[in-house]
């Protein structure tokens, strides 16, 4: 221990070299690059959110009373593309870049040059994202799937810039995978062995291998889209021998993997939070990596259950059920651990334990409806209507949210030294608890009584629910305002933090000082095995 | 983790490449977009300034990306652990090269096999071709669309003649010269790790007149199945499959040319050394990754 | 306090779900529908739903007490315990144990739902923006007459102009007709982009997709009006296709279908016909308001710049024959599709006599079917 203090002392103290704007352009600092990702990311959220209440506002009531159905689908489908690729995932990619190289004990990440590259581009594709709302004809208005020939021969002309967006957001992508990925097998402090590692990272670097199988099919498909588009090419086309369909086998066989890509991290995340308030090691480390490998193989094989509807043959809608419902299994075997670590601990509940525990109920209410509707049959009925909106929504609001809520909760004393207010912490998460159940619990009652999906409008028997999922929705929005709020003033006025900060705390990242110091481990720490998987 | 003594992993201080550089590709991209919709307007002068100003920015900005780079190695600023992220940064971005291929390589296999079978009236959704397509064949290459009002039929395909007449085949002289090309690359590598440096540049410049040759010939092929097979971008899925595979390949090759081309410049700056030329070897790696992809075209695209 | 509420929250989240479905309150569950294979699915439902709340219940109750006893307030002192390959394998073997025995009947019902063949009827089911067509076939498949389903709700009552009727964003022009108790088989595409065909009561869902054919099949054993509504993002009016489907007792749908035959014959009479001005306005207005308006509006005016007005439009008011050849070929790579598929030499020849004299749109010349078949047919 003191020899790791010792080591971070001696480094050189200085922080960046350049100052205003210049630091956060020219950056090549992890912490500098991560806190970028971080903050692009709430900013999509809110920027998502708001497209969110307006689609809420519209379904408050039966009837079209605020916008056109041609603006409705395009509501819904930046909504979840900023969502997506704005919100959820450059937050973990800003997670991974803050925390990965302080729990493995590297200087930095591994190519920090183009760590910085992947961050700037993004906000340039957001921007051409957002700009083709404001274009003649619209943008993008066929959901966040963009099926083909719907995304294709009937799409608004801004489609071109929407598949360049996509090109640069994968491009991103690939060279934060590849940093994250050298960076962990690389770069690793002496005697921290693969199975020694925290969670957190095991999670990312899995996450960053679907990413690179998945990310370069993503920008397969938009090329394939752009040709039909401009070039006359036939991919999704029957009159030319091409078929529709193929484009979602190709975009599923990204976008299936794209939704773990969105949850690995996530349970990388909680693995962190619940033994430190359980004060207790992580039951079952091993199960968990086999779990999180498990996990990440069998989602290349089960895209086609986004497409039961399509007409597969009766061999293929078989194979993708079966295949699917086995995921169940090695997630099962992850919410068991998480249990059985809180088993016999003895446990606090902070802010970050509550959002933890809360992802963990939460999460598996939404898997259990993900299995639901991998039984074939059933998914007929569910198949694009509600259900599948309060599937998604279970797992990637209380789910995928949660999580970086959670982190953003547990790791912000040694980012910025400073502690949040820990009931205004509690009164957040008893908001967001609230208001995201009332938000999307009712939407299973919608879709099983057939409300569809990405409709403006609905027929009068879906009036209630509706009415109090945007009721939900509102409340829900506005507690994450208020998040910012507390961050905002744990980062102004919040009180000094101790080094190690959560009494349970175990992992290099606890070793340093609060706030980390701009450059860490410049020398390798010593890892021995009292900071072990926590 | 085998890590000397003292030798610290080098992290740049702060660097005005990436954020330059995305500008230049943000602008690049953009600027296609515009060129793009012109041109699907009808607009007879497109947009296309953009497009270049972004190129050129991007380009000049990894000139200096690379140069500095190659310049902090001389510097002896790159240990050995940092020389290893390089390894696995190219090997994986190999990897992800790999799996943009296998899009549309799934993409031919899928409408090839099934999708074509159905249109056809046979397979699982034999219906589709008896109710909807009732003049289609199922015959690949596919010479008659389903529907020639929307897709022209190529005139022919690109199918290989019988094994005698190969020797005017221009796909197998292609896969000739590019599986020369790999032995050359790796006979120049050879010779740099042995240290005859004249070796080296002999090799590899054949390496890289190969890659030449092998541009040459494509954009020949192209102007032949355009001009006379009658076979376009616009002729249905066997005209899309083929030109994006052979086309994409075509533009790896076009880099990997280049990127050989640098190093054989650098070659002749002497540099690189015994222990130390990952430059050159991730330039090899890349040029073989090409080559197999090759290999694989010319069995699915052409033979198969 | 914390756990209380947690608690709290726990059993009545368990409660309300376990009273709620146990109830099978209408507006909370799937419907049972109506014929056998709905049933089956909604059996697979309850069994999947109990499943998952047992399950729930098992994990939560651990995880309660946990939190309520195990906690630092109450002088808990952690265990030490980390691993146990006996809980992993006992947590990995039953859950696929649980899952095998789900497989099982959901193998079944779909096997069963696949298999077509041996019905008495087949219909084609075509998806256009935003609208079906219905053909009945012959055994032959071709097609014995056909007619396009709109949805019926006014535009006052979606604009909150006017209070919403029953059946609101539910009902439609023409329904679809089928008997009971004959196996009625769907062969279901598209004209343009993926819809798709879903009638929640009889337990079937299938995707339109243009260029491919989809089949699938239903028995429906009581007679009734069922209510579905298409299930795949098409564009603007995804929202505003409903489906109404009639069971009609066999004796009925019998009488029916001949009525229609016979009014089949009649429609192709009505191609030789000449008509005066004021039937084609009147025809013309019909066929403009459920085929045209939702795009460029009852008004002509459109929806700039994605639906161009027709009011002063160059093609209505200019040469007759290009204006007849745009509304029957299309404009290829705009949603402007090829009427021509659509609509007969009578309904093209109104809507296009009624375009070039409505909104003050005026030119001098009338359009009578034949004019259509003889552009169209010379070669
Ligand atoms: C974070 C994102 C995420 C995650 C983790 C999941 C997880 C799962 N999803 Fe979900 N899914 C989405 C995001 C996600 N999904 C999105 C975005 C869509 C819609 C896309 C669109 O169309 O726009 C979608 C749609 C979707 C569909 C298509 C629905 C349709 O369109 O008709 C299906 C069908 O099979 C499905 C299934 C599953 C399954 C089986 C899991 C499993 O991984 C869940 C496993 C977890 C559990 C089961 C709970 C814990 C387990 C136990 C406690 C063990 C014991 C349990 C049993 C044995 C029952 N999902
Ligand atoms: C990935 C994560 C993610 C997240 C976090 C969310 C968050 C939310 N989503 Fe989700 N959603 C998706 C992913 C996500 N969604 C996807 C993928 C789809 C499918 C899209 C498709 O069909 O193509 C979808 C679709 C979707 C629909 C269905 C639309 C349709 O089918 O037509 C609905 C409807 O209720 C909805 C609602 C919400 C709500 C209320 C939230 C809330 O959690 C949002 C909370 C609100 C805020 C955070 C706003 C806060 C800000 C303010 C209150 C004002 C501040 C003002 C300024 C800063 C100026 N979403
Ligand atoms: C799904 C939407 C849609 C429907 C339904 C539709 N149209 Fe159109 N129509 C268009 C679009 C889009 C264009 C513009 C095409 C272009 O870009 O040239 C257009 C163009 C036209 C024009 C040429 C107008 C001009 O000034 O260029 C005429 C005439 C026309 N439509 C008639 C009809 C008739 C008659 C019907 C019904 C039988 C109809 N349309 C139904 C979308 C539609
Ligand atoms: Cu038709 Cu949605
Ligand atoms: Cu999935």
């Amino acid at each position: 221990m003191n020899a790791v203090l010792e080591s971070s002392h001696d480094a050189h103290h200085h922080g960046p070299v350049n100052t205003g704007l210049k630091r956060w352009l020219f950056t090549t600092n992890h912490k500098d690059i991560g806190t970028l990702y971080l903050w692009f990311s709430f900013s999509m959220f809110l920027i998502g959110g708001v497209l969110a209440l307006i689609i809420r506002t519209e379904l408050f009531q039966p009837g079209l009373q605020f916008i056109e159905p041609e603006f409705f689908n395009q509501m819904t489908t930046n909504h979840g593309l900023i969502m997506v690729f704005g919100a959820i995932m450059p937050a973990f990619v800003g997670l991974a870049n803050w925390m990965v190289p302080l729990m493995v004990g590297a200087p930095d990440m591994a190519l920090p040059r183009m760590n910085n590259l992947s961050f700037w581009i993004l906000p340039f594709a957001f921007t051409m994202i957002i700009s083709t709302l404001f274009m003649p004809g619209g943008g993008p208005n066929f959901g966040w799937t963009f099926y083909a020939p719907l995304s294709t021969t009937y799409a608004p002309d801004s489609v071109t810039f929407f598949i360049f967006a996509v090109h640069i957001m994968g491009a991103s992508s690939i060279m934060g995978s590849i940093n994250i990925i050298a960076t962990i097998l690389n770069m690793r402090a002496p005697g921290m062995t693969l199975m020694k590692m925290p969670l957190f990272v095991w999670t990312w670097l899995i996450t960053a291998y679907l990413l690179l199988a998945v990310m370069p099919v993503l920008a397969g498909v938009v090329t394939m889209m752009l040709f039909d588009i401009h070039f006359g090419t036939s991919f999704f086309n029957a009159a030319g021998g091409g078929d529709p369909v193929m484009f979602q086998h190709i975009f599923w066989f990204f976008g299936h993997p794209e939704v773990y890509i969105m949850i690995l991290p996530a349970f990388g995340v909680v693995s962190q939070i619940i033994p430190t308030f359980a004060r207790k090691r992580l039951f079952g480390y091993d199960s968990m990596v086999y779990a999180t490998s498990s996990i990440a193989f069998l989602s290349f094989i089960v895209w086609a259950h986004h497409m039961f509807t399509v007409g597969m043959p009766l061999a293929g809608q078989l194979f993708f059920m079966y295949a699917t419902m086995i995921i169940a299994v090695p997630t099962g075997v992850k919410v068991f651990n998480w249990v059985s670590t809180m088993w016999q601990g003895s446990m606090t509940f902070e802010t970050p334990m509550l959002f933890s525990i809360a992802f963990v109920i939460l999460f598996t209410i939404g898997g259990f409806s993900g299995l639901m509707l991998a039984i074939t049959p059933a998914d007929y009925q569910y198949h694009d209507t509600y259900f599948v909106v309060a599937h998604f929504h279970y797992v990637l609001v209380p789910g995928a949210l949660f999580s970086i809520i959670a982190a953003v909760y547990y790791w912000l004393p040694k980012w910025c030294g400073r502690m949040y207010d820990e009931s205004l912490g509690k009164i957040h998460f008893w908001l967001s608890f609230i208001g995201v159940n009332v938000t999307f619990f009712p939407q299973h009652f919608s879709g099983l009584a057939g409300m569809p999906r990405r409709v403006p409008d609905y027929a009068m028997q879906f009036a209630d629910f509706n009415m109090i999922s945007s009721v939900g929705a509102f409340l829900f929005g506005f507690s994450q305002v208020f998040f910012l709020y507390v961050i905002i003033k744990a980062i102004k006025s919040g009180q000094p933090a101790s080094d190690r900060v959560w009494e349970g705390a175990h992992g290099l990242e606890w070793t340093i000082a609060s706030p980390a110091p701009y450059h860490t481990f410049t020398e390798p720490p010593v890892f021995d095995d009292s900071e072990v998987h926590s | 983790m085998t890590m000397k003594e003292h030798s610290h992993y080098y992290v740049p201080e702060s660097s005005w490449y990436p954020a330059w550089a995305a500008l230049g590709i943000a602008t690049m991209v953009y600027g296609l977009a515009v060129w793009l919709n012109d041109s699907k307007s009808g607009s007879e002068n497109p947009t296309v300034f953009l497009f270049f100003t972004g190129f050129a920015l991007l380009s000049a900005v990894l000139f200096a990306w690379y140069g500095k780079v190659i310049e902090e190695n001389h510097q002896g600023l790159a240990n050995a652990q940092l020389k290893q992220s390089y390894v696995w940064g190219m090997a994986w971005f190999i990897f992800s090269e790999i799996m943009f291929f296998a899009a549309f390589f799934g993409a031919l296999l899928y409408s090839r096999n099934f999708v074509m079978a159905w249109l056809g009236g046979e397979g699982g959704k034999a219906l589709t071709g008896d109710y909807l397509w009732p003049a289609f064949q199922a015959v690949w290459p596919i010479v008659e669309n389903p529907d020639p009002l929307v897709f022209p039929n190529p005139g022919e395909s690109m199918a290989p003649p019988p094994l005698s007449q190969w020797g005017s085949y221009l796909p197998f002289w292609n896969t000739v010269i590019l599986l020369t090309s790999s032995v050359t690359v790796h006979m120049a590598h050879t010779a740099l790790k042995n240290g005859f440096r004249d070796k080296l540049k002999l090799w590899l410049s054949i390496t890289v007149i190969l890659g030449v040759i092998f541009i040459f010939l494509q954009i020949e092929e192209y102007v032949h199945a355009y001009q006379e097979l009658g076979l376009t971008l616009g002729t249905g899925i066997y005209g899309s499959t083929f030109f994006l595979l052979t086309g994409f390949h075509g533009f790896h090759v076009t880099l990997g040319t280049f990127i050989l081309f640098v190093q054989l410049i650098r070659s002749f700056k002497g540099h690189f050394n015994r222990e130390d030329q990952f430059g050159f070897e991730a330039a090899s790696w890349y040029w073989h990754f090409v080559d197999v992809v090759w290999v694989f075209l010319f069995f699915f695209v052409y033979l198969y | 306090m914390l756990n209380k509420a947690q608690l709290f929250r726990n059993a009545a989240v368990c409660v309300s779900l376990a009273a709620t479905w146990s109830l099978g309150a209408d507006e909370l569950n799937m419907r049972t529908g109506v014929t056998d294979i709905s049933k089956a699915v909604y059996d697979l439902h309850m069994i999947m739903l109990w499943v998952c709340v047992i399950i729930g219940t098992v994990v939560f109750s651990a995880m309660f007490i946990s939190m309520l006893l195990h906690r630092k307030s109450r002088g808990a002192i952690p265990a030490t315990f980390h691993d146990s390959l006996k809980l992993e394998f006992a947590w990995t073997i039953i859950p696929m144990a649980i899952l095998i025995a789900l497989a099982i009947p959901a193998t079944g019902t779909l096997i069963e739902m696949y298999d077509t063949g041996g019905e008495e009827l087949s219909i084609e089911v075509r998806a256009y923006q935003w609208k079906w067509q219905y053909k009945y076939l012959d055994e032959d498949l071709n097609s014995t007459f056909s007619f396009f389903s709109n949805m019926s709700t006014p535009k006052d009552q979606i604009y909150n102009k006017e209070a919403k009727g029953e059946h609101y964003l539910l009902e439609v022009d023409n329904v679809l007709r089928i008997p009971t108790n004959r196996k009625v088989r769907f062969l279901i595409t598209s004209e343009d982009v993926i819809h798709a065909w879903w009638v929640p009561d009889f337990g079937i869902k299938r995707d339109a997709v243009p260029g491919m054919l989809n089949d699938l099949w239903t028995l429906v054993n009581e007679p009734g009006t069922y209510r579905g509504q298409c299930t795949e993002l098409c564009g603007k009016d995804h929202g505003f296709m409903p489906i109404v489907v009639e069971a009609m007792p066999e004796a009925d749908y019998d009488a029916w279908y001949l009525k229609q035959v016979a009014a089949e014959s009649a429609r192709i009479e009505a191609l030789s016909k000449t008509f005066s001005a004021d039937e084609l306005m009147l025809e013309g207005e019909k066929v403009y308001a459920s085929f045209c308006a939702s795009c460029h509006q009852l008004d002509g005016k459109g929806v700039p710049p994605v639906f161009p007005g027709l009011a002063g439009s160059s093609v209505a008011v200019g040469a007759r024959d290009e204006h007849l050849r745009l509304v029957y070929e299309g404009v290829p790579g705009t949603s402007m599709a090829a009427f021509g598929k659509q609509l007969d030499a009578a309904q093209l020849a109104a809507v296009v006599h009624y375009e070039r004299h409505a909104w003050g749109n005026n030119t001098d010349d009338i359009t009578q079917p034949r004019d259509v078949i003889n552009l169209f047919s010379a070669p």
